[in-house]
């Protein structure tokens, strides 16, 4: 900092920072849609639930993580935004409708339980309950329609592969949920859980198959990478993960169990960034190298994430300590 | 079908202006919220326990309502600016992404210990907590502040050609991060947002106070209302007058460095001396109604007000007036009117002030029923000063998005089609009343429910009781 001049010629310590802002932008997705995306899977499985308690248990299992969960998105948003300014304008302004389907849908489902807590007659939180499920759903759903598009570079917002990466995101999320939930609760409502989390999991395996192979017929261009080593060996971890994941739900290893559900969501994540590298942008003809801004601006924005980073894991330690373990008696949303 | 243009530029601004409510609300509550818990903490009297718990309740869904909306600002510069994005990104992304990774996280972590934790930590790191949130919310400011005041002053940058548009390219870090507009800007800014929560406090408080002593209907918890309408006076004597001071030399900034601006505050058509500065100015031709000083008009003015402003005490100075920028003019109604009413209000909450803290100086500030009066009608004055200030900042820069760089016309998506711009505008516009609605619903119904009392509040005043599992300190 001391010789901006310094800063200007050429990049931190030689490094390969353009690569590294875009592995670091699909890490921060990978964080939101693991984070963000167990309180998506406690929206959807808060519709199987009939008893007012089970149902407010399970809001208060999400009720003190869900909004700093969600700033991921936020902050994914500003890296992509800081480090790919063109990417940024080009995939956000290109899917016009599909953001804002999914800013709607995080409206719905950031309000509802907030909203449910408010009042506490049957009308009241029987609509806003519904409220919470849809958006719950909904905003996964659309978020995995906008992976897609960003990986085949459609230009349309519906296609084959959207639908099928958004219900396999969908599916994920209640795996995800389902093994958040399980370190949140006790006694029976634990113990019904498990099955709703096989279940999930195989959707999701059938999905991500059904995805990869949609891929793979629309888009001729994305074949090679489709069948390229790191790819395969991504689809083979997920695999593995899957295999822990239901080995541990059912060995009631309830931490070995939420480690492997976000194992499956980084190992979906890397696959999509594996499908576009080189290129960001396929449909906007934009590669990691022409869209990465200018060096001064990289070298600030890089020393910037390397403080800030770790500091928001430790946020993130001490909030997930505070509330570690199940939820006692009497705590709610 | 709206123009994509004028659809964007209406959604943005319908958006923003929702949008800014919240980080009002959370901003000026953080100070309070930060000593309640202090207080709390340190005397255990549940006096303040009320409060804290209170305007915590408040400060929660004004934080939920602000993440929510605010998400939907930082796409939308994707979305519908997307010409914008590309040109300015360099300079303009940076500060989004360190405002989510230094404060939003900072602010949204915490807040789950703070709303939710009581019982689950210590007092130390229920403190830390507080502070936290507190400042989280104050750093957001910061970045966000850093971005928009680029905008209006930029600085530090060298227009160059990527992938065959013309981008700003970051040459000086520091002029362009410290132009000179931010520090005006968030001392305004944050003073207002300390000023808006006082005059909302003092509103509730006045209104309970009122019931109980004026209309004698008796009001549970008259107490606290009573210590919620002194706290709101006490912060109002301070905010206001420093608002009022401070806005004067912004102005005289204004002056200097977007001079277009200032005239269209001031509705300054012709270059001139001498300005009079009108307090109220009417066309006298109705096809002039947009023109607040149009040739022919009846006004009501200070002679020599306006180049006394500027020019920070010369009732003879020159004043730019707008002739001198053809074709770069920003829209003088809006810009003349809402700079008007915002320094009308200003100087209100100045005397509100005044006159509260001498009712409470001889004894009458529970009887003074006029006082009361003025005190409710103006809970949510403040926040509508605010509107009002942004209204001045953002319309007053027109044409430009960034100022002499790129005009707000040429920033918006260029693919954008006239029916995504129309469902979306619709969309939000039903979306964001009904938010409006909802929010405004959900703070009435924590003020009827009052705060918590009697068997409610926590028993920290006998220590003996058995302290929370997972204790940091006591």
């Amino acid at each position: 900092m001391t010789d901006p001049a310094a800063l200007a010629t050429g990049p931190l310590f030689g490094l390969p920072l353009a690569d590294l802002w875009f592995g670091l932008v699909f890490f921060i997705l990978a964080m939101f849609l693991f984070l963000d995306g167990f309180d998506f899977g406690v929206g959807a499985l808060f519709a199987t639930r009939e008893d007012d308690d089970e149902r407010e248990r399970l809001l208060a299992a999400i009720g003190p993580f869900w909004d700093g969960n969600e700033v991921w998105l936020v902050v994914f948003g500003g890296a992509l935004f800081a480090a790919f300014p063109s990417v940024y304008a080009n995939l956000f302004s290109r899917h016009y409708l599909l953001m804002f389907a999914i800013l709607g849908a995080l409206i719905v489902r950031g309000l509802a339980p907030e909203m449910y807590e408010q009042r506490h007659d049957d009308g009241w939180q029987r609509w806003w309950g519904r409220a919470f499920i849809v958006g719950s759903l909904t905003a996964p759903f659309f978020l995995g329609m906008f992976i897609a598009n960003w990986v085949t570079g459609a230009t349309s917002i519906v296609s084959l592969p959207a639908l099928v990466v958004g219900l396999a995101v969908v599916a994920l999320t209640v795996v995800d949920g389902v093994a958040f939930l399980r370190l949140k609760t006790r006694g029976d409502l634990r113990d019904d859980l498990r099955t709703d989390g096989h279940r999930a999991l195989g959707a999701y395996l059938v999905l991500v198959v059904a995805a990869l192979g949609s891929v793979y017929a629309v888009e001729p261009a994305l074949r090679s990478a489709l069948l390229s080593v790191p790819v395969l060996a991504l689809v083979l971890a997920t695999l593995a993960f899957a295999g822990a994941y239901a080995a541990a739900t059912r060995a009631d290893r309830y931490y070995v169990a939420f480690g492997a559900a976000a194992g499956l969501v980084f190992a979906l994540v890397a696959i999509v960034a594996g499908l576009l590298y080189p290129s960001i942008d396929r449909a906007a003809g934009l590669t990691v190298e022409t869209a990465i801004v200018s060096t001064l601006q990289l070298n600030l924005m890089s020393i910037g994430a390397a403080v800030l980073l770790p500091l928001v894991f430790v946020y993130f330690a001490v909030l997930y300590t505070a509330f570690s373990g199940p939820i006692e008696a009497g705590e709610s949303y | 079908m709206i123009d994509p243009v004028l659809g964007s530029r209406l959604q943005f601004a319908l958006t923003t202006i929702v949008h800014i409510i919240f980080p009002v609300m959370s901003m000026g509550l953080a100070p309070f919220l930060v000593y309640f818990t202090w207080k709390d903490i340190r005397t255990g009297e549940p006096i303040y326990e009320q409060l804290r718990r209170f305007w915590t309740r408040i400060f929660a869904v004004s934080f939920v309502v602000g993440t929510v909306t605010g998400i939907v600002l930082e796409f939308e510069f994707g979305t519908n600016f997307a010409a914008f994005s590309t040109t300015a990104g360099e300079l303009f992304g940076g500060p989004l992404a360190l405002e989510g990774m230094m404060a939003f996280m900072l602010e949204a972590t915490f807040l789950g210990i703070f709303v939710f934790g009581r019982e689950r930590v210590g007092n130390a790191l229920y403190m830390v907590s507080a502070v936290a949130v507190g400042l989280g919310t104050w750093l957001s400011a910061v970045w966000i502040l850093i971005a928009n005041s680029w905008m209006q002053t930029p600085r530090g940058y060298e227009l160059t050609t990527a992938n065959g548009h013309t981008i700003v390219e970051l040459v000086d870090p520091v002029a362009a991060y410290a132009n000179p507009r931010f520090p005006w800007m968030f001392v305004h800014m944050q003073n207002a947002a300390v000023e808006s929560v006082a005059l909302f406090m003092a509103g509730l408080g006045a209104y309970f106070v009122f019931r109980h002593h004026v209309w004698e209907y008796p009001v549970e918890n008259v107490a606290f209302w009573e210590t919620t309408l002194k706290f709101g006076l006490i912060a109002l004597l301070v905010t206001a007058p420093l608002q009022v001071l401070h806005g004067d030399l912004y102005a005289r900034h204004i002056v200097e460095t977007q001079p277009q601006k200032f005239a269209a505050m001031e509705a300054v058509w012709e270059t001139d001396s001498y300005v009079p500065e009108y307090i109220v100015a009417f066309p006298t031709s109705l096809d002039q109604l947009l023109d607040p000083r149009a040739k022919e008009i009846f006004g009501i003015g200070i002679p020599g007000g306006a180049s006394w402003l500027a020019s920070g005490g010369d009732p003879q100075a020159t004043i730019k007036g707008l002739e001198e920028f053809e074709g770069k003019q920003p829209p003088v109604a809006i810009v003349f009117w809402s700079f008007r009413m915002m320094v009308g209000l200003g100087f209100w909450f100045v005397l509100l002030a005044v006159w509260g803290g001498y009712r409470w100086w001889s004894g009458e500030l529970l009887e003074d029923d006029l006082l009361h009066k003025a005190l409710m009608l103006s809970t949510p004055l403040g926040i509508i000063a605010v509107e009002l200030g942004w209204i001045v900042t953002e319309v007053g820069r027109q044409p430009w998005v960034i100022q002499d760089v790129l005009r707000t016309t040429d920033g918006v998506s260029p693919g954008l089609t006239a029916g995504e711009a129309t469902a979306t505008l619709v969309g939000f516009a039903v979306v964001y009343l009904g938010l409006l609605a909802l929010y405004t619903y959900v703070v009435v119904r924590i003020v009827r429910a009052g705060p918590p009392d009697g068997d409610d509040l926590a028993t920290r005043d006998t220590p003996e009781q058995p302290a929370s599992e997972v204790s940091v300190d006591d």
